[in-house]
């Protein structure tokens, strides 16, 4: 295990709300460590719909929800965050007061005097295929993702799919495998032209077998897939060999560990929070963004900006305990333009 | 306002009104109804709003575009008659409508 990080803050999510939070405590002197399960900044905004148009933010009158995240990474910049990405927090522990221990499921730890957790509808995990029966194979002869390509060797291989990831391990694991099939609903596929072409030159060449249609049912004992019934978009229903099935449904969000950190939560799903520092029930612990509730509550990422600003107020006294905070704008206060590093050099105090 | 009827996996019907313009997924989460999760909020971006359009409507409603082509492959026992109730504008002929939801989103 390596050492533990310590700093001030952990935010989990590193969405917009967790983007602006940085902002916020990095104005009040605050170190931060942003957490996050996908493979890049910017949560929802950035894996959902990156080019799709945002309308309300304050002041911005058109953005797209990519341009935002690009808009708030420059802001912060000066803060340097630092972000730890495809990392799930798996743990969260009071071990002072305050003071917290967050384990992240690739083993890393942070001891940090206060947790934002800013992580929107949860953590984005792989979509089940729509096979009935499957949670026995998963981990075992079903993945979601390739770790190692070695434990493919040899193996008569199903993908099914028809983006990047499908496609990109076609490629990859066609030389090693035994066999290899790519199934996909319909002839077009999302994954990039040159993938399909190297793909079907693939299939031509007999070095892989392309099945149109949909798999219904899996076979196999103790988690050992033996076949897999598919059936067909001409109506045929077949019966596959296979080792190993790779499905790949995309990306949905499920709450994922906070369901087990001891929140009361509001539907299952939400955290509840004061609306004072959006603190949660453990002191020391706040939540903002789509993953908090309060009356009143909207999912707005405005909304999540403003408890943002009154979360960092709050967190300041846990980590600077003996200091008085004054409270000032960006506009006037040459202290703060000077941590935003644009204090004009007549401005900067002595 | 047309009147739009729901049907669940388990056969319940629930016949709601649709206002003209806005969107068959918001036509459902506005009026209550189960079955339509609609996790990205309609953006086209997580095929989590997917019903199954009634045989008799399907030329009125009209076809998938091929973005949405491309997210009902996240969709679950996607048929013939999928779409995503994001995509699809509630119009004047839509009086009547019948769709129906599969029995899971995600």
């Amino acid at each position: 295990m390596s050492e533990t990080i310590k700093t001030d803050i952990v935010i989990i999510g590193a969405g917009p709300i967790g983007l602006f939070a940085v902002f916020e405590l990095g104005l009040l002197d605050m170190k931060t460590h942003l957490i996050d399960i996908l493979d890049k900044i910017g949560g929802q905004c950035a894996e959902l719909y990156p080019e799709k148009p945002i309308y309300d933010i304050p002041g911005i009158p058109y953005t797209s929800a990519q341009g935002l995240v690009d808009a708030l990474l420059l802001q912060i910049k000066p803060f340097n965050p630092q972000f730890h990405l495809n990392e799930m927090v798996e743990k969260v522990e009071k071990i002072g007061d305050p003071l917290f221990r967050v384990t992240t499921d690739q083993g890393k730890q942070f001891e940090c005097k206060v947790v934002v957790i800013a992580a929107g509808g949860g953590s984005f995990q792989p979509k089940r295929p729509p096979i009935p029966g499957v949670e026995p194979y998963e981990g075992k002869s079903l993945f979601y993702s390739v770790r190692r390509m070695e434990q493919f060797r040899d193996k008569r291989i199903l993908i099914v799919g028809g983006g990047d990831s499908a496609l990109d391990w076609t490629l990859n694991l066609a030389p090693l495998a035994k066999k290899l099939t790519l199934i996909h609903r319909r002839s077009e596929f999302r994954a990039a032209p040159d993938s399909v072409n190297k793909m079907r030159a693939l299939v031509d060449a007999g070095k892989i077998d392309l099945v149109f249609g949909q798999v219904t049912a899996l076979h196999g004992d103790d988690g050992q897939l033996q076949k897999a019934t598919v059936k067909t978009n001409d109506g045929a229903i077949n019966q596959l060999e296979c080792d190993a099935l790779l499905p790949f449904f995309g990306l949905t969000m499920k709450l994922g560990p906070v369901a087990n950190w001891g929140f009361e939560l509001k539907n299952n799903e939400l955290i509840p929070v004061e609306t004072a520092a959006f603190e949660t029930s453990v002191p020391g612990i706040f939540a903002i963004g789509d993953i908090n509730w309060y009356p009143g509550k909207l999912k707005l990422i405005l909304s999540g900006f403003h408890e943002g600003a009154l979360m960092a107020q709050k967190a300041y006294h846990y980590c600077y305990p003996e200091k008085r905070l004054v409270f000032q704008y960006t506009t006037s206060s040459s202290n703060l333009q000077k941590k935003l590093g644009v204090a004009p050099q007549t401005a900067q105090p002595a | 306002m047309v009147k739009i009827t729901f049907i669940d996996s388990g056969g319940t019907a629930r016949t709601v009104e649709g206002e003209v313009g806005s969107t068959l997924m918001e036509t459902a989460i506005n009026n209550g109804v189960p079955g339509i999760e609609a996790e990205c909020g309609g953006a086209c971006a997580c095929s989590t709003c997917h019903v199954y359009i009634e045989e008799a409507w399907r030329e009125k409603v009209g076809t998938p575009s091929p973005m949405e082509e491309d997210m009902l492959d996240f969709a679950y026992g996607v048929q013939p008659n999928s779409r995503l109730s994001c995509q699809i504008k509630v119009s004047e002929d839509f009086e009547g409508l019948v769709v129906r939801t599969p029995d899971r989103q995600a």
